[in-house]
């Protein structure tokens, strides 16, 4: 038998690891549009000593590991790209810790939005976690890893910077911890410590396999709403976000703006979500929010829209599962977006770029956004719906995706959670020094390159 | 069939129950690849159809091991959810149709076309334990059905719900030695000519003897009957007509000191949206308590045994779908699980002596029954 499928298996149990043509087809490739790459093995581990075992195992074997969760990133980010063993973590799947006063938990690297989700439902009710609008089995840890936004991150910042812990096997297959869980049995901070966190998020499993997660819960509020201001001219969105924003009342802000239905065409509709414990608490925050767009509603540069019930209730679903079926827009099981981080007075050019490049290359598009922080930047999708039976089509939102990517470059933006070819282009435009620094920490902590290459990879 | 399977986005909601508390897909809740995911199984299915793959025993023990439990088209977000199983079923026809099946599941249908049950047993013994009439014209006929026929557990379960029907008073029959199988697992496993020609015995049957009404024991049953071209009976599940009988007065019910949990059978619940019959039942003993288990309803999460899984159990082991469920019914407090289903009943008990819990498995017939005899 194949050595090191033995080993894995002596590591994990033989159920729990593959070598089978199904299995590398389908960790080979993702729901985007990225070429599909086979792994040599799939493995399952339950414990941090059996990620650490795994570590180890390709340190000796010089054989290359991509730590994946749900593989929902769309852009290609576990598909293994020189081989090797993906580790797909989601056996490690409990809650080790809540912490209700502390307001935090512990979870397992493999626990997903779904999981934790229900948990608090049942186990803390006035308690939630920033939750991305993605299905809910994608894994919280993938989504920290790539520097995630949620519902709570207008009001706290990127989901990576809500973690207060992290256990990680390190590329050499020492298990380390970050935070004040590195000196105490408490999971509450990452800081006043040197933040080593940061070496571990956005990294994209390049340095090091995250086994823990501590993260910071926050107040949830029995009554949620959502509140839709429509506006034609993208000049005047980053002036709503800032009024908005000012108020401290929204919970969420986000941005949509697509050619269908036809009525929303040529509009742009910004969602201000509003939370509160009892009526009074929304409506005071609802007239805040009303009366910091009144200038605007006067002059008729915009205003509220009235939403149905039933309108509400999907706006309202959490997560929204109205981005998920946008895969099916054209029948064809797919859509791909280059989520642009961008400063918000940069809308009006990205969602020209976004015209403009749907229009060059032919294919259907989609614009949402979510504003992170008080308005300090923002997540701006260029979508791309594709369909998976029609070659000519894919390759076409392939293109646009590309497009999309030095478009978001070109203003000034940076691109969210890039696939491998696009953070060649980050790379190449990023100042030389930065470069070098990323450089040396990888060769310091992965000596043997055995760790997700391809990604952050830097030719020099 | 090809034409639509690019359709699936493998986002994975219909691995989840809507609440998401845990995994769903009994499959891949067992095997934890993507692969076993009804996501990855489309996929795989469609790279089989395109060539990209070709077969193999480990995709057939994915696409086997696929229980049509039909989790996945509840929780499908997509406009095409309710073609997934129809989807995975027509793979599994196309592997026997090429001869490609597993010979566990090639020698179950062989046994169901030449014997009339999965195991091959002997038509003659089929009935040989009930003590019955066969049916001569009474208002209903009971159909036993190849589980409660075979098994030793199943006959126990037939027996309460007869034992019911007696007391109520009921006028029933049953056809004995000639009850052919009901064609349910050949239909999930895509044998449709099969289902077809057990179908039309069965209707043929029915209508020589001139029955017009059919209550099942299994929800397999009564799943397939309603399925059966051209049928000019009416079919009810065992649990609607006793809460029939109930609410008649017919069954008089004393105390019951019991905290009891409610299993959902995929082919009652999910298939058929029958969820609140055999609650009520459970609801009308006096002293016995009802309590849920996290996964209830249209997120039951099966046992493991549908689609031929009773027999062939692809899905075996320490961390088989049964065995999972009896955990998270033992979490619950109960110190019964009810089911309405006897493949479940099986599929449980077997896990129950597993886990070496104290859990006991009944049927929902025998709780009712303990509580009618007291009077
Ligand atoms: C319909 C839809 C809507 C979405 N909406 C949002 C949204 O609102 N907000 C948002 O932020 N995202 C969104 N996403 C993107 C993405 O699905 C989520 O961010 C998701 O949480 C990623 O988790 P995952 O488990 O799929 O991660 P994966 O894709 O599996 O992994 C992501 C990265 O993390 C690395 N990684 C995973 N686990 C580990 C580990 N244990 N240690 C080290 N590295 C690891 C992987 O190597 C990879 O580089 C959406 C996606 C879809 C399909
Ligand atoms: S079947 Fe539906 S829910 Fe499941 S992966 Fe495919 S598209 Fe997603
Ligand atoms: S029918 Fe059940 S077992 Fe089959 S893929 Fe769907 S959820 Fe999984």
């Amino acid at each position: 038998m194949d050595k090191i499928y033995k080993a894995l298996a002596e590591i994990v149990g033989e159920e729990f690891v593959s070598n089978r043509k199904e299995e590398l087809y389908i960790y080979s490739r993702d729901s985007g549009l990225s070429e599909p790459r086979f792994p040599d093995y799939v493995v399952m581990p339950r414990t941090v000593e059996e990620v650490q075992k795994i570590i180890q195992l390709a340190n000796k074997e010089k054989i290359h590991v991509v730590p994946a969760g749900a593989s929902l990133s769309l852009s290609g980010l576990t598909i293994p790209q020189k081989g090797g063993i993906v580790i797909d973590m989601r056996r490690m799947d409990r809650i080790l810790e809540l912490n209700r006063k502390g307001r935090y938990v512990v979870l397992e690297a493999g626990v997903t939005q779904g999981k934790l989700q229900a948990f608090l439902e049942e186990n803390a009710p006035d308690l939630c976690h920033s939750l991305p609008e993605a299905p809910p089995s994608a894994t919280v840890v993938g989504n920290l890893v790539i520097h995630g936004q949620g519902n709570l991150t207008q009001a706290y910042g990127f989901n990576s910077s809500m973690i207060s812990g992290l256990e990680v096997v390190l590329p050499n297959g020492e298990i380390c911890r970050i935070g004040s869980c590195s000196l105490s049995p408490y999971w509450f901070s990452i800081e006043p410590l040197p933040y080593l966190a940061g070496l571990f998020l956005g990294w994209f499993g390049t340095t090091g396999v995250i086994t823990k997660v501590g993260l910071r819960l926050y107040p949830k509020k029995k009554l949620r709403d959502v509140e839709l201001f429509v506006l034609e001219d993208p000049k005047l969105v980053s002036e709503v976000i800032y009024r908005v924003t000012h108020t401290e009342m929204a919970e969420d802000i986000t941005t949509v703006a697509q050619p269908y239905p036809l009525m929303f065409q040529g509009t742009i509709m910004i969602g201000i979500y509003l939370t509160g414990d009892t009526e009074e608490e929304l409506e005071f925050k609802r007239r805040l929010i009303w009366s910091s767009l009144s200038e605007l509603i006067k002059a008729k540069e915009g205003g509220f829209m009235a939403l149905t019930p039933d309108m509400k209730v999907g706006f309202l679903e959490k997560p929204m599962s109205s981005l998920t079926r946008s895969a099916d827009i054209l029948k064809g099981g797919g859509f791909v977006y280059c989520g642009a981080i961008i400063p918000i007075e940069k809308f009006p050019e990205a969602l020209k770029k976004l015209f403009e490049i749907a229009e060059r290359n032919g294919v259907t598009f989609a614009h949402t956004g979510r504003v992170i922080g008080r308005g300090h930047c923002m997540m701006f999708a260029f979508a791309y719906p594709f369909n998976r039976a029609d070659l000519e089509r894919m390759e076409k939102a392939k293109r646009a995706l590309f497009d999309s990517y030095v478009a978001t470059l070109e203003i000034g933006g940076v691109p969210w959670k890039p696939g491998a070819e696009e953070q060649k282009l980050i790379l190449e435009r990023m100042d030389k020094n930065s470069v070098e620094l990323i450089k040396r920490i990888r060769e310091l902590l992965d000596p043997n390159k055995i760790m997700n290459p391809g990604n952050w990879e830097v030719e020099l | 069939m090809s034409m639509e399977l690019h359709r699936c986005f493998r986002c994975g909601w219909c691995k989840l129950p809507s609440d998401f508390v845990d995994y769903n897909c009994p499959s891949y809740a067992k095997f934890r690849f993507e692969s076993f995911s009804p996501g990855g199984r489309l996929w795989l299915i469609r790279a089989w159809l395109n060539r990209e793959l070709t077969w193999s025993e480990n995709f057939a023990k994915i696409l086997f091991s696929c229980v049509a439990c039909k989790n996945c088209a509840e929780q499908c977000k997509m406009r095409f959810k309710d073609e997934i199983v129809d989807w995975i079923t027509s793979a599994k026809s196309l592997a026997i149709e090429k001869g490609l099946a597993p010979p566990k599941v090639r020698d179950f249908l062989e046994n169901i076309a030449k014997h009339g049950n999965p195991w091959g047993l002997p038509r003659a013994q089929r009935a040989s334990w009930l003590d019955l009439n066969k049916f001569e014209g009474e208002e209903d006929l009971l159909y036993i059905g190849c589980e409660c026929a075979y098994e030793e557990r199943g006959q126990k379960m037939a027996k309460n719900v007869i034992e019911l029907f007696k007391i109520a008073g009921l006028s029933f029959g049953t056809l004995g030695n000639e009850e052919e199988c009901d064609g349910n697992e050949a239909y999930m496993l895509g044998e449709l000519g099969l289902f077809q020609e057990l179908a039309s015995k069965n209707t043929q049957k029915f209508k020589e003897l001139g029955v017009k009404k059919v209550i099942t024991i299994s929800p397999h049953a009564f799943n397939a009957m309603k399925k059966y071209p051209n049928r000019d009976f009416e079919v009810l599940h065992f649990t609607q007509l006793l809460l029939e009988l109930i609410q008649k007065g017919k069954l008089k019910l004393s105390e019951l000191d019991l905290t009891v949990t409610y299993h959902d059978p995929c082919f009652l619940g999910r298939h058929n949206g029958i969820y609140s019959e055999p609650r009520k039942i459970l609801k009308s003993i006096p002293g016995l308590k009802l309590v849920e288990m996290k996964r209830n309803k249209e997120n039951s999460f099966c046992c493991g045994g549908g689609s031929g899984n009773f027999v062939f159990d692809l899905l075996g082991g320490s961390e088989s779908p049964a065995r999972l469920r009896v955990r998270e019914a033992l979490n619950t407090g109960a110190e019964i699980l009810a089911v309405a289903c006897p493949i479940c009943k099986a599929m449980f008990e077997d896990a129950v002596k597993d886990e070496a819990s104290d859990l006991e498995v009944k049927d929902i017939a025998e709780i009712l029954l303990r509580s009618a005899e007291r009077i």
